[in-house]
């Protein structure tokens, strides 16, 4: 398939762009750590479960806004002219939804094993845990993607990001905060089914629309 | 060229006196009509046929607003983007009435103005999710940019507003009735007698957004029109 074939194309390109300007990225993590430590500060390790959580999403929420916010805004007009010759939209948001997923996916367990680190704590269902971080960073990275490319068009403004991103991502995050909440206290998983059914749903419904709108923006 | 201006149903003066007989229905029988003696909401039941209506109004408008979104990203008709942009001001406008109404029964059958409803959250949600379309709006100076972009924002803040408010709190326990194990209203407080003023209720409200839009819309276009001349 030609399709897939300029998608992974594309995804390992911004890899590729991505690695040679290692700076980002490692500012990236540095945030996430240095937010992670205030908080260790802040609470000196007594913290109870369901502060662990919401902590835990707040951080990664604004970590992935952060990390997010350049998929679009970092590219110069030079970049952006190749993309634009090259590339169909819908090549082009479903690549950098992909690149953005797997940037969050490793970000968001970085994260979860360096919170464990500082704030342990015994968490029951290890593994709907993780598949509720890994579903959780899919959809967010899903959302802020097209939501970064609409700010792209629009000034270039930072703070717009998270003045557009955040309310569309409230349904998201408190299906996750619910189900990742069940998981550490143990829940059987027949209690969390109907949450994991509507967040894979939710996902799929966003990388549907993203798929149909951003051609509307790309043209220009 | 200009297909919501044309439209006849939208110019007609019918529906304009059905609003105002259905409202001023409402408003008489809403004070004085007789509704049944319930336990813990005694007189306040007749906030049923102003703030759940509001409801109604609201998803209206939202409705309008994404269906005007994507015609205007099918036609790049600058007049569907304006039914667009004013019906999500009528949507924030009725949003906040109906918060502001659902506060004071709150207050006087729930025991405070807020509580952690997730109905409550999907409503505040909203408010923030139109209140960005507007900033988004307002920070692109370029005309036909500004339509494309914000007409993307809102089909997509449409469907995740109806997730959150449709979807969602069917999943959690809610005080508001046939949510989370308690009755609806049409099991047994919804008598016939309230029926009877709580549809025309809906008709009215509704059909008084889609007026006061539809005013705003056409002002926009004279206002358009004398800056051309």
């Amino acid at each position: 398939m030609k399709f897939t074939q300029k998608v992974l194309q594309l995804v390992l390109l911004e890899g590729k762009l991505e690695w040679k300007n290692k700076q980002s990225v490692t500012a990236l993590f540095i945030y996430s750590f240095s937010s992670i430590f205030v908080t260790y500060l802040a609470f000196q390790q007594t913290i109870d479960l369901t502060t662990w959580n919401s902590l835990f999403w707040i951080i990664l929420l604004f970590a992935s806004t952060n990390a997010i916010a350049k998929s679009f805004l970092q590219d110069s007009k030079g970049l952006q002219l190749f993309y634009y010759s090259m590339f169909s939209p819908k090549q082009l948001i479903l690549a950098k939804t992909l690149y953005n997923q797997i940037l969050l996916i490793g970000l968001s367990l970085i994260n979860f094993l360096i919170f464990q680190l500082v704030f342990p704590i015994a968490i029951y269902q290890i593994g709907q845990y993780l598949l509720s971080l890994i579903l959780g960073a899919i959809g967010l990275s899903t959302v802020l993607t097209l939501v970064a490319g609409i700010v792209s068009k629009a000034n270039n403004n930072a703070a717009l990001l998270a003045i557009l991103g955040f309310p569309l991502l409230f349904p998201l995050l408190s299906i996750i905060i619910q189900c990742s909440m069940n998981a550490i206290n143990g829940f059987d998983w027949m209690v969390n089914q109907q949450l994991f059914i509507v967040l894979i749903s939710l996902n799929l419904i966003t990388i549907l629309l993203s798929y149909l709108l951003f051609p509307y923006l790309w043209r220009d | 060229m200009d297909s919501f201006y044309k439209n006849k149903i939208a110019r007609a003066w019918w529906w304009k006196i059905i609003a105002i007989f259905c409202l001023v229905y409402t408003c008489y029988y809403g004070f004085i009509g007789k509704v049944p003696a319930m336990v813990v909401l005694h007189e306040t039941i007749r906030n049923l046929y102003f703030h759940v209506t509001m409801w109604m109004a609201m998803m209206l408008m939202m409705l309008i607003n994404a269906i005007y979104s994507i015609k205007y990203l099918s036609s790049l008709n600058k007049y569907d983007d304006l039914v667009a942009e004013e019906s999500g001001k009528m949507a924030m406008v009725f949003s906040a009435a109906g918060l502001i109404t659902g506060m004071v029964w709150a207050n006087y059958t729930w025991g405070a103005p807020w509580t952690n409803d997730p109905q409550l959250n999907g409503t505040a949600a909203t408010i923030l999710m139109y209140a960005a379309y507007f900033i988004l709006r307002n920070a692109i100076p370029d005309e036909n940019k500004k339509a494309k972009i914000a007409s993307v924002y809102a089909i997509f803040a449409f469907v995740m507003m109806f997730v959150f408010i449709m979807v969602i709190p069917k999943m959690y326990n809610s005080l508001h009735p046939g949510k989370g194990g308690n009755p609806g209203f049409n099991k047994y407080d919804l008598d016939s007698n309230m029926r009877m003023v709580f549809y025309p209720a809906v008709i009215g409200w509704c059909l008084l957004g889609t007026w006061l839009m539809s005013l705003n819309v056409r002002i926009r276009r004279i206002e358009e029109i004398t800056e051309e001349n």
